[in-house]
């Protein structure tokens, strides 16, 4: 490519509030909106904070809203993102802000963790392995959800979590989904019940955006759906 | 802001209201085609239990679904919660059955 240039409006702040900056980025082949935060920071701005490791789509850190929408920035090239020559790279939404581009990903994770999202052991380390068939339907069910990266592009496309701050979001109820269908998980009940409270996945509204946006292209709004048809199964299952 | 109860409520009465309001349907094609007076409607409804059954249960149906979606609806638009959402879910529902109750007894016991 020649010498283009990209406008590139990033927003800049912390939590009490800010405002977008300016820059022009020299466009360049394979170029990723990554590269061109980091582009950024590098040449313009070293103060500009933002966040990201593998830069190869396995660590879930550098997402962000491109053109107002949820990406894994170091997988989206910008050529297919940009409104013209323009781009607009903002923090995360639905997510406290630390500053500029990082945001505090706690929220997120605490919810996994009150989603039942943490591994319930069937056996001791003395027993033997218990043996997973890879065909049986709950394995071929969980492995559908098994490849989150935790990036949290679902959770800040949801619009339920923007109305509904104790909603658990799509990341964490489909963590519960494959651990519901873990052969190696003990406590079924445990993850139903955690995931049928006020914030529990009763309050999907099936308008599917973390399916949409998934970079991983899992659909966490089906293993939403599982969930409520089992914690349905449950209730009645109960009252007999 | 809808648990386990609420949500299995709002889905019961759902599956309550869908063959009601088909019913409710089909009855107002036939009292419009046949051209029924407002009088001959009430002699087919009054002192008839059927009746009362029939819309009775759909009053009851409709004030607790619709107390549970509006509930819903203001604490993700409008960000209520807690004792003022409880109150607001709780008159919805009382104000709908009076009225509804009040309009069933009307044109089959009054």
């Amino acid at each position: 490519m020649g010498r283009d240039e990209l406008d590139v409006s990033i927003w800049r702040g912390d939590a009490n509030g800010g405002r977008f900056e300016d820059f022009k980025v020299p466009a360049q082949d394979s170029q990723t909106v990554l590269d061109v935060v980091s582009w950024v920071q590098q040449n313009e701005d070293p103060t500009l904070s933002y966040r990201y490791a593998c830069r190869v789509g396995m660590c879930g850190s550098c997402a962000m809203m491109v053109n107002g929408v949820p990406r894994w920035t170091c997988r989206t090239h910008v050529k297919k993102v940009l409104d013209g020559q323009k781009v607009t790279v903002a923090p995360l939404r639905n997510l406290p802000v630390i500053k500029d581009l990082a945001t505090d990903m706690d929220p997120f994770f605490d919810k996994w963790v009150k989603a039942a999202g943490v591994h319930h052991p069937s056996k001791t380390r003395d027993d033997p392995i218990e043996a997973v068939n890879p065909a049986s339907p709950a394995r071929v069910e969980a492995d559908t959800g098994i490849e989150c990266i935790n990036c949290s592009v679902c959770y800040a496309a949801c619009d339920t979590v923007t109305g509904n701050a104790d909603y658990l979001g799509p990341a964490a109820l489909q963590r519960a989904w494959t651990l519901y269908n873990d052969a190696k998980d003990a406590d079924q009940q445990t993850i139903l019940d955690a995931v049928s409270g006020n914030g529990g996945c009763h309050n999907c509204h099936s308008q599917g955006s973390c399916t949409l946006y998934c970079p991983n292209e899992l659909n966490p709004m089906k293993a939403i759906a599982g969930l409520k048809r089992a914690t349905a199964a449950s209730f009645f299952k109960r009252r007999k | 802001m809808l648990d386990m109860r609420l949500y299995m409520l709002q889905r019961i009465t759902a599956l309550i209201m869908a063959p009601l309001t088909l019913g409710h349907i089909a009855v107002m094609i036939y009292a419009v085609q046949d051209g029924l007076s407002a009088a001959e409607i009430l002699g087919r409804t009054q002192g008839s239990l059927a009746w009362f059954l029939f819309y009775g249960i759909f009053v009851v149906a409709v004030s607790l679904h619709a107390a549970i979606g509006l509930r819903v609806i203001l604490h993700e638009t409008l960000g209520v919660k807690e004792a003022a959402l409880s109150v607001f879910t709780w008159s919805v529902c009382v104000i709908l059955l009076a009225m509804g109750g009040r309009a069933v007894w009307a044109v089959t016991f009054l």
